[in-house]
């Protein structure tokens, strides 16, 4: 996907003034928090689970290549391939290699965020395969040919009526020609038309939510079933997965699925919980001819070595920004490329480059709403900041920000002055603003009055200067 | 040029160094000045040193380490002799507390950042967690709701401290708003840089405020203060927002941020 992460500003003001996308985020905007936080209430040993998983993850970054050749070699053992991809495009080769190899003509695709990282459908399409996303949000999504706008809800930005005017356009040739109104129509809808393509498919592509090095098992959950049939009906079975993905053992992997669950949906645990591990074997009564696994670098391992090893922690359950003020002000199409809001901002800087996205970093108030409810307690602010920094260093910034912030800070490290400069500015804004109070406008502040508020007026004096003639009277 | 010009410690009591902060002393002195008047009813000996400016946020928030270690260094210099460094605002509180981050490769520097963390308290949770103070006297007939401020709330775990106070005082009534701890759009250049996503968050909170139906609105930031202030005065709504500690202070007798001056504060 080309990233549009330049244009972050225009786009974050287009969406603040899309009226259906206010009402779909709108609709969707405490869903998610609420039920998180039911949820969180419910498990006492909430907190102490959080631990347990930061231990977990950290332990396996640590020694990342250890548990990485495990899980290969579980994966071979069980009689399934695994394939190094270091790039975008090496995933893409691999992917569209193992269909061309198989015969392949229909693919089916569970939902898979490194999927769309490295562009697999396009990928897909141009070599001539047929790509039919199974996950509903993700199907409504390729309808419209858009990118997903949230990483657990593809489709959130999406109204009901929007929804029933995709499959009104796209559904006549299957024999829709009503339009649909409610929910469970749309829904039995797409299920009718998956059902068939899930049938005729010769490759099921699915991601995983995490790996399991003793096993070399895939695990993915989803609320549909659209995972197991995805990895089990097809002749081939590919998963495409982000290095970070693997955990030591089973247990492990439970302990992240109950974080991850009620982190992103408020769930005890997802509908499905889908475990794959190698090909069919003799005497299986169903699953994949060939199992193929394409691992994901894409610049994971170079987040290892700096400053950003705690975000590849992250379990991908959208919890940072279902909370994020400014993800739910704008949706995630603003973001311009595939993760958005707050762990979005991390990750989109480092993959795309600060020169690209450098909005993203600096579009927060740093309230910290996302690091509270991060299952894997990624300092996401820290991180955030970090990239700041780095902007700043790489001198990408905007240059009268710097220069003020020079100033300034030259300023607070000249007391006399600071005290002189402070006096003169409360007295100056308070006499101006006069009897209002407060100002509707100031040249050279039009910035904050872009924001739809007044300024209110300094008081007249210093608190300095006040203290000061208070201290000479008591003395007196 | 540090403190000095103040009254002598009695021994026993706690010398405390006020840290104003910039917006407080430009904007708000009654801020100061209420901070000043509850550290002393929690039998603190109150000094200003003359020498503080910023503490430095600007800086660190906008990737300038350099800049804001700077700005530290003086206020590390200009607080060190304190007993308790207090900061009426959670946010320049929880800077202040950040302080050891930016001297990782200076080890002098870094302990005495350490040092300076380590006493340094935001105002209302230093006056309930740190003095014990339980009660305020003060009275404010008013109907009032209350905006937890980002980094107050989480950076210092600042939630029900301002309520115990305010719940002792004569005559106020407290409605708490919807989503109180949702962020009011302010952070620091993120309004100005950012301003129509800024905007669409504040009129959000401004909503949730005027759908409480309070006269007052209070808050322990007065960034996200002047921000919520500008909006609800470019609503022209009746509702008037001053800094807690004024009113914990009982002198939240002038008019409100933005209110016009001489207007006593009382409802439009
Ligand atoms: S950063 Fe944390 S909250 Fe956000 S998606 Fe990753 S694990 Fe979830």
């Amino acid at each position: 996907m080309q990233p549009l992460s330049h244009a972050f500003k225009e786009r974050s003001v287009q969406a603040l003034q899309d009226e259906t996308l206010q009402v779909a985020l709108n609709r969707a905007k405490d869903g998610f928090a609420v039920k998180r936080a039911r949820a969180v209430d419910g498990l006492p040993e909430f907190d102490a689970l959080r631990d347990r998983a930061v231990a977990i993850r950290n332990h396996t970054l640590e020694h990342l290549d250890h548990y990485l050749e495990r899980y290969a070699d579980a994966v071979e053992r069980s009689g399934g391939r695994v394939h190094w991809a270091s790039s975008a495009e090496d995933a893409r080769r691999i992917v569209v290699d193992i269909c061309r190899a198989a015969g392949a003509r229909m693919i089916t695709k569970g939902k898979s965020m490194v999927g769309e990282e490295v562009g697999v459908n396009d990928a897909l399409e141009e070599a001539g395969f047929e790509v039919v996303e199974t996950d509903l949000g993700e199907y409504i999504i390729q309808l419209a040919h858009e990118p997903p706008s949230h990483i657990i809800v593809p489709a959130v930005h999406k109204t009901r009526g929007q929804i029933a005017d995709l499959f009104h356009e796209n559904h006549q040739k299957y024999g829709l020609h009503r339009k649909l109104s409610e929910v469970p129509e749309m829904v039995n809808e797409a299920r009718q038309v998956l059902r068939a393509k899930y049938l005729a498919a010769d490759v099921g592509i699915t991601g995983a939510n995490f790996l399991i090095a003793e096993t070399g098992t895939n695990v993915i959950v989803t609320n549909e079933g659209n995972g197991d049939l995805t990895c089990s009906l097809p002749r081939v079975h590919i998963v495409t997965a982000g290095i970070e993905k693997v955990v030591p053992t089973a247990e492990d992997a439970t302990t992240l699925l109950r974080l991850l669950a009620r982190s992103a949906t408020g769930q005890d645990l997802t509908t499905y919980t889908t475990f794959s591990t190698g090909p069919k074997r003799s005497g299986d009564t169903d699953g994949p001819d060939e199992y193929h696994v394409v691992l994901v670098d894409s610049g994971r391992s170079s987040m290892l070595a700096d400053d950003f090893r705690e975000m590849l922690r992250c379990i991908r359950c959208g919890a940072c920004m279902n909370h994020c003020p400014v993800y739910g002000a704008i949706g995630g199409h603003a973001y311009g490329w595939v993760y958005p809001g707050p762990m979005g901002s991390v990750l989109t800087p480092l993959s795309v480059g600060l020169k690209e996205a450098g909005n993203l970093p600096n579009a927060c108030t740093l309230n910290g709403h996302c690091a509270e409810v991060c299952p894997v307690r990624i300092p996401l602010p820290d991180l955030l900041r970090t990239l700041r920094h780095r902007e700043y260093q790489l001198r990408l910034g905007l240059k009268p920000l710097r220069w003020g912030l020079a100033a300034w800070v030259w300023f607070t490290s000249h007391p006399r002055i600071y005290r002189l400069g402070t006096r003169v500015q409360a007295r100056m804004l308070a006499l101006l603003a006069g009897r209002k109070g407060r100002f509707t406008r100031m040249p050279l502040a039009g910035s904050w009055f872009k924001g739809g508020r007044d300024l209110p007026a300094p008081q007249g004096e210093t608190f300095m200067a006040v203290w000061k003639r208070r201290q000479r009277e008591r003395k007196q | 040029m540090t403190a000095a010009t103040e009254m002598p410690a009695t021994p026993g009591r706690p010398r405390v160094g006020l840290f104003v902060t910039c917006l407080a002393d430009i904007y708000r002195p009654n801020v100061g000045l209420a901070a000043v008047a509850l550290l002393e009813q929690a039998d603190c000996s109150v000094e200003v040193p003359q020498a503080q400016t910023c503490c430095g946020q600007p800086s660190y928030n906008n990737g300038d380490l350099a800049g804001a270690a700077k700005t530290a260094r003086h206020t590390i210099e200009a607080f060190e002799e304190f007993d308790y460094v207090v900061v009426p605002s959670g946010s320049c509180a929880g800077m202040l507390r950040d302080y050891p981050r930016l001297f990782a490769s200076e080890s002098g520097w870094r302990q005495r950042a350490e040092a300076m963390a380590g006493k340094t308290h935001e105002l209302i949770s230093f006056l309930t967690d740190v003095r014990g103070m339980a009660a305020v006297q003060a009275s404010f007939g008013r109907v009032v709701t209350y905006h937890d401020s980002c980094h107050g709330l989480r950076a210092l775990r600042i939630k029900e401290q301002p309520r115990r106070l305010l719940a002792s005082v004569d005559g106020l009534e407290l409605r708490e708003m919807g989503d109180s701890e949702v962020c009011c759009g302010f952070g620091g250049t993120f309004c100005v840089k950012y301003p129509e996503i800024s905007g669409r968050m504040v009129a959000d909170k401004a909503a949730a405020i005027t759908a409480t139906g309070a006269d007052v609105v209070l808050g322990g930031d007065l960034g996200c203060l002047l921000n919520i202030a500008g909006r609800l005065g470019r609503e022209g709504g009746g509702v008037h927002v001053y800094h807690v500690a004024e009113v914990l202070a009982g002198i939240a007798d002038v008019p409100g941020l933005g209110d016009p001056p001489g207007s006593g504060g009382e409802p439009r």
